[in-house]
């Protein structure tokens, strides 16, 4: 059964460069700058296009965050392009002082984060990165589930004023929303309507988790599909409203069950309306080498851990209106 | 002001003092109201920003804010915060600073905008020579020169101390002149960084060695303390307060600086 509908492939990274080509454009003011990862985040359309906005950096993380933070104040809207565990793990503390605590325009964009980098391995397959990137005062987490969708947020970030971590991935992945589409940072998107149960993903896991709900639906199971893009500031309705409705939550992501999408989806649950809630995330491990595929199956963050997960929500749903 | 909280760094602002002195007053191309974008002005960033005592002590004279609120340093709700911050708008200061190494990088960047903005005036940092084991420092200092940043002018606060004793005894800076030659900096030496004049005359000749294609650092040999006999030259008073007695005695050995506010 396909309740929705695949437009064709693409990495998300590629949907981060071609709008970042885009906002060379359209913005004056936007600058690129990475550490010797410009093919890798897709940055060669903009550098070929605006050689003087471009900033290569070498592998030097930290300068380049200063860097950036720098720029903000002559009025530039720099954007920083790495893998996600070099623009987080590597430089937490010059992205807390020089940009977060002092409220700088700095746009930290990360690509191959997660085990769907696949082959590199543990080094470089960070799964902390949200959480540490959430619990920043003032900064904005986003996690696109598409190549579209990053594009979207790509362009949507410029126009956002402050600090923002951006997070998209390597693999080539469905492309399922619309290239023009609403994409409002903070609102969370309702992509398959339920009544029985309603998995919250980020991210790749998005598709992860619409696939799951087709195999439920054949079931004959209900299961509302969320897409929370924006981890921070976190659309706080749109997980009361659901589990209002359903009654029942899972949370899936490709990061570690601390300090993630499903650690602040059951914060507010816990504070407001507790409901029973799974998690479908890293459990506490680091990654290895092998394929996105491979490895997605062995962490648990595959289709069937989200079904099997799902099951288990109703489980407890059912034995809670029992007793 | 370090006094009044029994906290705070008054070594390292007591060595500095010429210089903050010289570049606000005589140096630095500033408008009277702070503006965050800098546009049209010279800029300063505070990489070693625990020395803030002397930083908020010259921006107050300089008018950005009213000096009595120099007696709200380190207190609660105050703007004045133990190492500078943006978070309350303190006018003057445009990068928090305390976690050391990150101002050359910020110094940088600020640099390029103002060359992508067309915007010719200065930038001007300043860093603690034990600062300078943190290896962002070097990263910039690759940096600056890659990019021709030329337009900047970074000083090195080079006392010899840290908190835990000398630099040659902590880990030692060696070559300090050679090291910074080997990255390709246009390198100035002022032999006495606590004595006024040469201050000014130094970074008036650092200034006509800008828009040379190579980015400038001042070595600038300072005695931490400076001014008050028994704080010169040890790093003790890295960053430790004067007790009520001790503060008298320093007072007393430099009038100028009796409290107004």
């Amino acid at each position: 059964m396909s309740l929705i509908t695949i437009s064709g492939y693409n990495d998300t990274r590629s949907g981060f460069g071609d709008a970042l080509y885009d906002l060379g454009k359209t913005n004056p003011e936007v600058v690129a700058l990475t550490a010797d990862l410009a093919g890798s985040l897709k940055m060669d359309k903009f550098i070929a296009a605006y050689p003087e906005r471009f900033i290569q950096c070498g592998i030097a993380e930290a300068n380049m965050m200063g860097v950036a933070a720098g720029l903000t104040i002559g009025g530039k809207i720099p954007f920083t392009g790495t893998f996600a565990n070099f623009s987080t793990g590597r430089v937490y503390d010059q992205i807390r002082q020089s940009i977060a605590y002092s409220g700088k325009n700095v746009k930290i964009c990360a690509s191959h984060a997660g085990v769907t980098l696949g082959e590199d391995g543990a080094t470089h397959q960070i799964l902390e990165d949200i959480g540490m990137m959430k619990m920043l005062p003032r900064m904005t987490v986003i996690v696109p589930c598409d190549y579209n969708q990053t594009a979207l947020a790509t362009r949507a970030i410029a126009e956002w004023v402050g600090p923002v971590y951006l997070r998209f991935g390597r693999p080539k992945w469905p492309i399922f929303t619309p290239a023009q589409d609403l994409f409002v940072i903070g609102r969370a998107q309702t992509f398959i309507h339920g009544k029985d149960l309603t998995i919250i993903a980020c991210g790749h896991l998005v598709w992860k988790a619409i696939e799951a709900a087709e195999t439920l639906r054949e079931k004959g199971i209900y299961a509302e599909v969320v897409n929370m893009h924006t981890i921070k500031p976190l659309d706080e309705a749109a997980i009361l409203a659901a589990a209002e409705k359903t009654g029942a939550i899972v949370t899936a992501e490709e990061h570690q069950i601390n300090g993630g999408l499903g650690e602040s989806v059951a914060s507010v649950l816990g504070r407001h309306l507790p409901v029973p809630l799974e998690m479908v995330a890293v459990k506490d491990k680091f990654g290895q080498s092998g394929t996105p595929d491979q490895l997605l199956k062995k962490y648990g963050l595959d289709t069937p851990d989200i079904i099997l997960a799902a099951e288990a929500v109703l489980c407890r749903k059912k034995i809670d209106s029992i007793s | 002001m370090v006094h009044a909280v029994n906290s705070g760094h008054p070594g390292g602002s007591l060595g500095c003092t010429e210089f903050f002195t010289a570049l606000f007053f005589k140096i630095m191309h500033r408008y009277p109201a702070f503006q965050m974008d800098g546009k049209g002005e010279d800029l300063f960033f505070l990489s070693n920003g625990h020395i803030s005592p002397v930083y908020y002590s010259v921006l107050a004279r300089c008018g950005y804010f009213p000096i009595h609120e120099l007696s709200t340093f380190r207190k609660l709700d105050s703007r004045l915060q133990g190492h500078p911050a943006t978070e309350e708008g303190l006018p003057g200061v445009r990068i928090a600073s305390g976690s050391l190494g990150q101002g050359l990088s910020v110094a940088c960047g600020a640099a390029l905008a103002k060359k992508l903005n067309g915007d010719s005036r200065l930038i001007y940092s300043l860093h603690g020579d034990g600062e300078l084991q943190e290896g962002q420092i070097w990263e910039a200092a690759m940096f600056a020169t890659h990019y021709k940043i030329d337009r900047l002018i970074a000083t090195i606060d080079w006392n010899g101390q840290q908190i835990d004793g000398s630099t040659d005894k902590v880990m030692s800076l060696r070559d300090l002149p050679a090291k910074w030659q080997a990255f390709g900096w246009e390198v100035m030496i002022l032999e006495n960084g606590n004595d006024l004049e040469s201050v000014i005359n130094t970074l008036k000749e650092a200034r006509t060695q800008t828009g040379r294609g190579k980015p400038i650092v001042m070595l600038m040999k300072t005695e931490m303390g400076f001014g008050v006999d028994f704080m010169m030259g040890s790093h003790k008073w890295h960053g430790v307060a004067p007790n009520d007695e001790q503060l008298a005695l320093a007072l007393a050995q430099l009038p100028q600086t009796l409290g107004d506010y």
